[in-house]
């Protein structure tokens, strides 16, 4: 089994996982290369957030093999050891911590010790403060850094949950619909930061939004009914007559 | 390392607090000792003691605040806490009783005598020293804190069905102590004190000190919560409480921090009880009532929980309320209180301290103040 994940950042395979007999993930199996990024469409109840929730340690799966760099059995997991083994997950409704300041927000995230007499006794040294400037002029949030982050829009807190993202470094970004409830200049703009983001990192986007999927140019992956229904180009899969009949119905 | 964590702590707000602390610590007792009786600032020894219960119960009302109001652990049964460092204290105090009881056995409390023990339970030896009754008033409400802790938090049990295991926790524990077999002294409690560390606790300068240790174990205590919630720990666990799944997936671990806090907690209600007993004079087992923990919660919702200067501020008001009003319309007190948690509730959701500093803060300058302070609760 692990020959086959070899030289892979992410190898899902056979996973199943039944919530009182309904069957969200079915013999699901997708493989991420080091450094892609990949889009994953489907209609509701697709399993996209139960596959989500699979990887990042939330919800443990009924069998099947959920591997991270080839080796390392994400099964067995908790969230915070899978979160800093380095994969990273935006939720669908933008979660930031609204009763602190926007810079805050990135401190808390940044990649340090996580354990509590660390924290407690922890001080900001010169590089943090220099990493935080930079993420908050990447997600354009630098003038609003001591703003409390109740305070942003809807969109500016998807960035600000994005930047904090990136201040964790890493190397798997999951992110769940990070267009939903953006403008139309803001989802442009979010496509434009994700495919900045895929430069350094691997990126999975979980999205509804097809001309957003359109303007990540990526491959993509069709979920449906808990399992793998096409993959390939957006033109390709969208052709497939599999797909247009789970999407327009018969 | 430690140091600038200790610096963090004492900023402006902590200094003014904790100045304000030190000259009440140092001006009542004066005020008291000092002035001859009919001096118009002579402070009599009644309402000495009557204060420094209420400093007491202030600094269980920080304790409260620090799960609740920068965790977003609603607690309600903090008084067991409170009552089992008062127990650690009252079984010191009634060790130093010695042959000065009704029944004059130079070993075994009254209580035990009565019930014709014949030797002295283990879990009261080592009493008989301060230091070691010292030590049990943090550590036994720390070990209980910590066990019940360790297995909630990890079953990642939250929210109201917390607050209702820690009702379980008091009653199980109030329902305990009642009976005369776990040596505690049963319905009566532990009372009849003489002594502490050979001073009289009837006497004016005992009563002075304790109320003075009292503000001063508050302000130390203010200090060093001061010191936790503005450093990066702090912030976790304001995370955490308002975002609790976005902390997880930051990859720390949510159950250590809630534990951390909560035993620390823990530990400090264990102090206040250990200063309360000795000024009230008795410790019996309606400590643990459920009520009294839903009171704290009460105090700390009206001075404004996540702000540590609320909880001191509204366990004071509450109680000096609470003396008035039993001694007017005794009666009518419970309703009072409710109707005091209603209208603080729906009018002031941040309490007395959050709706000034909000007032404040929004007349200096319109635009978003940093504040810990939670958004009220819907």
């Amino acid at each position: 089994m692990t020959d086959k994940a070899e030289g892979t950042l992410l190898y899902l395979d056979g996973v199943n996982k039944a919530f009182d007999g309904f069957k969200a993930i079915n013999n699901l199996s997708l493989v991420l290369a080091p450094g892609e990024m990949r889009a994953i469409i489907g209609p509701n109840g697709a399993g996209k957030t139960t596959m989500m929730d699979i990887i990042t340690g939330k919800t443990k799966p009924d069998t099947g093999d959920v591997l991270f760099e080839g080796s390392t059995d994400l099964t067995r997991l908790d969230e915070a050891k899978i979160a800093n083994l380095g994969i990273g997950r935006k939720f669908q409704k933008p979660t930031v911590f609204e009763s602190h300041t926007v810079e805050d927000n990135i401190v808390l995230a940044l990649k340090a010790k996580r354990g509590a007499f660390a924290t407690l006794f922890h001080q900001t040294t010169r590089a943090e403060a220099a990493r935080v400037d930079e993420l908050l002029a990447t997600t354009r949030l630098t003038d609003k850094r001591k703003m409390l982050a109740a305070r942003l829009s809807h969109g500016q807190k998807q960035w600000l949950e994005i930047g904090m993202l990136l201040a964790q470094e890493p190397r798997l970004l999951l992110v769940d619909e990070p267009a939903a409830g953006m403008t139309d200049a803001e989802t442009a703009e979010t496509a434009i930061l994700l495919r900045e983001i895929a430069k350094t990192q691997s990126v999975v986007v979980v999205e509804h939004d097809m001309t957003f999927v359109r303007d990540l140019g990526v491959k993509v992956t069709v979920l449906h009914e808990g399992t793998v229904l096409a993959e390939g180009s957006l033109d390709a899969v969208s052709s497939n007559p599999k797909v247009v009949e789970v999407y327009l119905g018969r | 390392m430690i140091t600038g964590f200790l610096l963090n702590g004492f900023d402006t707000r902590a200094r003014i607090v904790v100045a304000i602390l030190i000259a009440i610590a140092l001006l009542v007792p004066a005020a008291n000792l000092m002035l001859p009786p009919d001096h118009p600032l002579h402070v009599p020894t009644y309402l000495v003691t009557l204060m420094g219960k209420y400093f007491a119960y202030a600094l269980l009302a920080l304790a409260v605040d620090l799960v609740w109001g920068y965790c977003g652990i609603l607690s309600l049964g903090h008084s067991a806490f409170f009552a089992l460092g008062g127990y650690a204290m009252g079984m010191y105090l009634m060790r130093q009783i010695g042959t000065r009881g009704v029944y004059a056995d130079p070993i075994l409390p009254d209580f035990m005598v009565f019930l014709n023990w014949k030797e002295l339970p283990w879990f009261w030896y080592g009493f008989d020293m301060f230091w070691f009754a010292a030590l049990m008033v943090v550590l036994v409400p720390g070990a209980i804190a910590f066990v019940f802790g360790w297995f909630a938090f990890r079953s990642r049990v939250t929210g109201v069905y917390l607050s209702i295991i820690t009702q379980a926790l008091t009653y199980a524990l109030l329902l305990a102590f009642f009976r005369n077999d776990m040596g505690f002294g049963g319905n009566n409690g532990l009372t009849d004190f003489k002594d502490i560390l050979g001073y009289n606790v009837q006497a004016d300068t005992t009563r002075a000190t304790l109320f003075a240790l009292t503000v001063l174990f508050l302000a130390l205590f203010f200090f060093i919560a001061s010191a936790i919630t503005r450093s990066k720990l702090g912030k976790v666990l304001v995370g955490v409480r308002d975002a609790e799944s976005r902390t997880r997936f930051l990859g720390y671990r949510v159950e250590n921090y809630k534990l951390f806090v909560w035993t620390l907690s823990a530990m400090m209600a264990g102090v206040a009880g250990a200063l309360y007993v000795p000024q009230v004079g008795i410790i019996n087992p309606s400590e643990f009532a459920p009520a009294n923990s839903i009171e704290a919660v009460i105090w700390v919702a009206v001075g404004g929980r996540g702000t540590l200067v609320g909880p001191i501020v509204g366990a004071i008001t509450v109680n000096f309320g609470k003396t008035w009003f039993t001694g007017v319309l005794p009666e009518f007190w419970l309703f009072a209180l409710g109707a005091l948690f209603i209208v603080v509730t729906l009018f002031l959701p941040k309490g007395i301290v959050g709706t000034v500093q909000a007032f404040w803060a929004n007349r200096r300058r319109p635009a978003a103040p940093a504040s810990l302070a939670p958004e009220p609760a819907e």
